[in-house]
């Protein structure tokens, strides 16, 4: 089961970003994981929050352009190597990485990153032959 | 001691002036009501014939032509001439990126030099200069005008064409131009490269003839400065000819209308009715000698005021100001004609919402352009490859349209700033009337 992802344009101006959270953050939703990929005039944000359609509502009636997009979220062991072994895996493979950003939780040793990947149905059979874990919504506590 | 290319006209009494255009005009009148159905169309819904116009004080009774006309009636509504008689085609921007294309027969082309030749022998230029055309040639008017204006005085012309910072100033350098025709930016910035390179005393221009975009008294005295030269002003549209319409003397105190070729009126830009000499004003030119597109009471647009105030310099054609704004929304970026509905186009074209705003600012004597577009859900993407390949294939649309490079700045909805509901398309920073 994939996880919902909230891309928003960001635009290059001071206190955007900042904009953004506290909106958020007025709404009681909880930010899981933040990325940001920008050019010099402008960039866009990747979330995963806890209520990602709640989320989605706010910013959008806010005036915001997003996306929702669907991602995988990977749990690796949280020690050196972990996630090299499974990059090295992709690699060999030839699945290529989009994206890929880390998970604010963690749990007994494991980490969570998520990622976006070339060839889905190969990332998952990949993944599945190894006994990597993909984690769902439920078991991360996202609604 | 001052030159005149043409003595004979450039300093006949006026009322000789007058009767010669009167006599042009009557016979123009007559040639486009032959042969230009759009234009007699125009005119019988007015309620005008031939016989109404017996002299330039008729003038006011004929119908006023428009870009708008010029883009229905493209390409041939206008045309004066059979195709088989005309030799050459030039070109500028529309309104709505329908370009306006002008027609000219050899006689056309003919007097369109003679204009530029008197610019020339008015700045100072010779048989013995070498004068360095750095205005774009093909298309554009400048090159082709000064260039045949340069021939006819006897010159030696360099048809350089603008770009290409080194080899301008190797020609120069080593070929010693004497006169420098091109756009005021480019005089400014091929002045600065002089500098940074330290060549001025290997730089023999004495000087400029610069047009195609406005200019202040300040940058003027800039290039003046800096290339040791004195700088004429030149004014020109391609629906008239191109550049040589009007060209500053050595008093410079504004531009003489050769009048010979073209009778000017000052019009309320509002209700089309005509000014007494003196009024500020939108500029209209009726073409009285011109055969393939004899444009009659066409609107420039440009707002300005004419004087028949006796000049030092021995010309007695009428002088018009330098344009003082537009009356329309049209603005001239690097010497490009630019309307705002042209960005719409492209935007609305390339899958954006046509809310834009257009910055226009003027760096070390450079116009720089940029253009504010709001970010839509259509256009947004998850992936920044995807709205970079979509903001490349916008910038290239724009470049297609507009003929000159626009930076594009990809904001958030409604940032773009509205005063009062309606939106602010343009802000242009530069100072220039």
């Amino acid at each position: 089961m994939n996880i919902h992802q909230i891309s928003v344009f960001l635009e290059n101006r001071t206190g955007q970003l900042a904009e953004i959270t506290h909106l958020l953050a007025e709404n009681g939703i909880d930010i899981r994981a933040l990325s940001i990929a920008e050019t010099a005039d402008y960039g866009l944000a990747r979330m995963i929050v806890d209520d990602a359609h709640k989320a989605s509502s706010v910013l959008l009636a806010h005036g915001d352009i997003l996306s929702m997009t669907p991602v995988w979220a990977v749990e690796v062991p949280d020690a050196p190597g972990g996630l090299a072994d499974l990059l090295n895996l992709l690699a060999s493979e030839h699945i290529d990485v989009e994206y890929m950003y880390s998970l604010f939780t963690h749990k007994d040793g494991l980490a969570y990153m998520v990622m976006r990947v070339s060839n889905e149905p190969k990332f998952l059979g990949a993944l599945g032959d190894r006994k990597i874990r993909i984690v769902s919504a439920e078991e991360l506590g996202l609604k | 001691m001052p030159n005149y290319y043409q003595p004979e006209i450039e300093t006949m009494p006026y009322d000789q002036l007058r009767q010669l255009q009167n006599e042009k005009l009557l016979k123009q009148v007559r040639h486009v009501w032959d042969n230009v159905p759009y234009y007699r169309q125009k005119m019988e819904e007015k309620g005008v014939t031939p016989e109404d116009i017996q002299s330039v004080d008729d003038l006011y009774k004929l119908p006023f032509l428009s870009k708008a006309d010029l883009r229905d009636a493209y390409p041939y509504g206008l045309l004066g001439k059979p195709l088989s008689e005309c030799v050459r085609i030039q070109s500028t921007s529309g309104t709505t990126g329908k370009r306006v294309v002008a027609f000219y027969t050899q006689h056309d082309i003919d007097l369109w030099e003679d204009c530029c030749a008197r610019a020339i022998v008015a700045a100072g230029g010779t048989k013995e200069d070498v004068v360095h055309v750095s205005y774009g040639y093909g298309l554009f008017t400048g090159g082709p005008g000064l260039n045949g204006g340069s021939h006819k005085v006897g010159c030696l012309t360099l048809p350089m064409s603008s770009g290409n910072t080194d080899r301008q100033l190797q020609f120069m350098t080593d070929l010693g131009s004497t006169i420098l025709c091109c756009t005021p930016s480019y005089a400014a910035y091929l002045a600065e490269s002089i500098h940074e390179r330290g060549i001025q005393d290997q730089i023999k221009l004495k000087a400029g003839i610069f047009g195609a975009e406005a200019w202040s008294e300040d940058m003027r005295h800039d290039i003046e400065n800096k290339l040791g030269i004195k700088a004429y002003d030149i004014y020109g549209l391609t629906e008239t000819s191109g550049p040589g319409v009007s060209f500053e003397c050595s008093e410079q105190t504004g531009m003489h209308i050769n009048e010979d070729h073209f009778i000017a009126e000052i019009i309320d830009p509002d209700t089309g009715e005509v000014l007494p000499e003196g009024s500020k004003g939108e500029l209209v030119f009726t073409a009285i000698d011109k055969e393939a597109f004899p444009l009659l009471r066409y609107r420039t647009r440009d707002i300005c005021v004419l004087s028949r105030k006796k000049c030092s310099c021995g010309r007695t054609h009428v002088k018009m100001s330098k344009p003082m704004g537009r009356s329309d929304d049209m603005l001239i970026i690097r010497g490009v004609n630019v309307f705002p509905s042209q960005i719409e186009t492209v935007l609305m074209q390339q899958g954006y919402g046509a809310n834009y705003q257009i910055i226009v600012d003027r760096v070390n004597n450079t116009d720089t352009f940029e253009i504010m577009v709001e970010m839509t859900p259509a256009m947004f993407s998850d992936s920044l490859a995807k709205i970079s390949e979509a903001e490349k294939s916008l910038v290239n649309a724009l470049k297609a349209m507009l003929g000159i490079s626009a930076k594009v700045k990809l904001v958030a909805p409604k940032s773009i700033t509205r005063s009062e509901g309606k939106a602010v398309r343009v802000i242009d920073k530069r100072k220039l009337f």
